[in-house]
């Protein structure tokens, strides 16, 4: 390692020893020159309020919550990063949780989100500004896991483990650009916008209600040459009639498993691209790279010394590096590491010639096109309906999002005369209470579930 | 004519089990022409995984996992397409 990859402590520092001239963020609705973002701010006079603050970040669009990263790390002592899932209602809880004490959104907030003494401020359009030097300090960045429906786990990185992947050298052409189908407030989005942030290139970000089809336009648009999204995320974007027009030289899956039928779907369609996989998860950060074209990894990656160290333990998959999340902020008790410092990742390998292969969550957890889906909360929801004795939620395999969620129910009574009736209800109970993709795509009728010795379900591994 | 009946048998299953899904769907309904892009019916990519499930239940097989290499369905034709070509080469 001769020369550091970056130079700066954080990111506008990172970005001022850089030629930003011909650089942009490109939104839905708006774009922002990064060389006026350096001479400029969203925040106006404001900022420098935000100067040691704790600081919930919550935006509708993706590209004021880019412009605010850049312009609070390294001044904020903390940020906390709303996913857009997270509206106002959960704000107090987190306000709570996080000891933030300033929120800044691009919306007017509603009365009720934050108590009095919590600093509000609305962030607008970059305009010209200057400041008086402030001493910086390492930021930390506050992800939140889509979790369960009720708090979500709060995971803490700061900018050092957040860009620890990014090799020296990346893309270091000015006529890169970057595009993701994730969002930039969860982790493998937010690795993307680091990427084209730390490199020369620029970045479109898909706009809050924009369709796919409007969102691969407008990358067809500005010439992408890196795109990043979850294997279902690349399925969907197939089916568009867009996707012929992009050829980015540059394709990479991560946040599901990337199976072989993905990968040579990929692989015809975009036959010059180099396409890899990412294995990555916001506790873990990224551990590895495929680049072989070929599902799973090689099993020569277990047991070197380096920058990340990755062992089977139970066939789960560990991972030890610099990469990893320092805790959690929410529950500070909750283990993130082991006494080694190994982080359990949950995901089931198994071993198969000189590769591993992924085989799905140990911990029973569903991955519907990237969102997890808690079998349990779902058969809490199913067991409301009064005909119902007992239900297990399993995985099961989908070709768009990777696995859907699948019901078997227990009646109290066996063939009962409304059977397809209660069906109905079921579902209609689960649509009420439930996002659409923890709604049991089939719900199916079984004489009995298997109750293990500890009196629990016994669930299929894997 | 057997093979004509199982073709539109198939795109008969195809068309109802999509009209079931995308009801619930709050977007206004383009009629189900075979040039009408998939992404454009008002169902979503979940309500499409959703479609795919259970015409593998109905039909029992599912083209997208029988082969490496699915070309994918852009069109409502291109995906009725894939489930009459697989249900004849069965």
């Amino acid at each position: 390692m001769s020369t550091p990859p970056n130079h700066g402590r954080f990111l506008w520092e990172i970005l001022s020893n850089k030629d930003c001239s011909s650089r942009f963020l490109w939104g839905s609705d708006g774009q922002v020159a990064i060389g006026d973002l350096l001479q400029g701010s969203c925040l106006g006079d404001r900022r420098q309020e935000l100067t040691g603050r704790s600081v919930l970040l919550s935006t509708h669009d993706q590209l004021a919550a880019a412009v605010v990263l850049i312009e609070l790390d390294g001044i904020a002592s903390r940020i906390v990063i709303c996913p857009p899932d997270i509206t106002a209602e959960h704000f107090p809880a987190l306000i709570e949780k996080s000891g933030a004490d300033a929120v800044v959104s691009d919306y007017e907030l509603p009365d009720h989100a934050c108590r009095h003494g919590v600093l509000r401020i609305v962030a607008g359009t970059v305009s010209p500004a200057w400041f008086q030097p402030v001493e910086h300090r390492a930021t930390e960045w506050v992800l939140l896991t889509s979790g369960t429906t009720s708090a979500p786990k709060m995971i803490v990185h700061n900018l050092a483990s957040l860009i620890a992947p990014i090799g020296a050298g990346t893309n270091p052409g000015s006529d890169v650009v970057w595009g993701t189908f994730y969002d930039i407030r969860r982790y493998g989005g937010l690795q993307i916008f680091l990427r084209a942030l730390l490199g020369n290139g620029s970045m479109v970000f898909s706009g809050a209600s924009e369709s796919p089809t409007d969102h691969l336009a407008r990358l067809a648009g500005r010439g992408v040459t890196h795109l990043s999204g979850t294997p279902s995320h690349w399925r969907r974007a197939l089916m568009s009639p867009e996707a012929q027009r992009i050829s980015p030289p540059y394709i990479r899956l991560s946040g599901e498993i990337a199976d072989q039928a993905i990968l040579n779907t990929l692989h015809a369609f975009y036959p010059n691209a180099a396409i890899s996989h990412a294995f990555a998860s916001t506790e873990a950060g990224v551990a590895f790279e495929v680049k072989d074209g070929l599902a799973g990894f090689p099993a020569s990656l277990l047991g070197r010394h380096g920058d990340v160290e990755l062992k089977v333990i139970d066939d789960s998959l560990r991972i030890r590096s610099g990469r990893i999340a320092s805790r959690y902020l929410d529950n500070p008790s909750r283990v993130l590491a082991d006494e080694d410092g190994f982080v359990d990742t949950g995901d089931i390998v198994e071993l198969c010639g000189d590769r591993y292969y992924f085989l799905g969550r140990g911990n029973g957890v569903i991955n519907v096109g990237g969102l997890k889906v808690y079998p349990e909360e779902v058969e809490a929801v199913i067991n409301r309906h009064p005909a119902v004795r007992m239900s297990m939620v399993r995985s099961r395999r989908n070709p768009i999002t990777g696995s859907l969620v699948s019901a078997d129910v227990l009646l109290k009574e066996s063939e009962p005369d409304g059977a397809a009736t209660i069906r109905i209800e079921i579902l209609e109970i689960c649509r009420q209470s439930l996002p659409p993709h923890k709604v049991p795509a089939t719900v199916r009728y079984v004489s009995s579930l298997d109750v293990a010795a500890a009196g629990k379900l016994a669930r299929p591994r894997a | 004519m057997r093979g004509g009946l199982v073709e539109m048998s198939v795109r008969a299953t195809v068309i109802s089990q999509l009209e079931e899904i995308r009801q619930g769907s709050k977007k206004a309904l383009l009629p189900l022409t075979d040039d009408l892009v998939l992404l454009d019916s008002g169902l979503d990519s979940l309500q499409i995984a959703i479609l795919v499930t259970r015409l593998e239940d109905t039909l029992g097989f599912d083209p997208f996992t029988e082969s490496d290499i699915t070309i994918p369905p852009v069109t409502l034709g291109d995906f009725i397409g894939l489930y009459e070509h697989a249900a004849q080469s069965r």
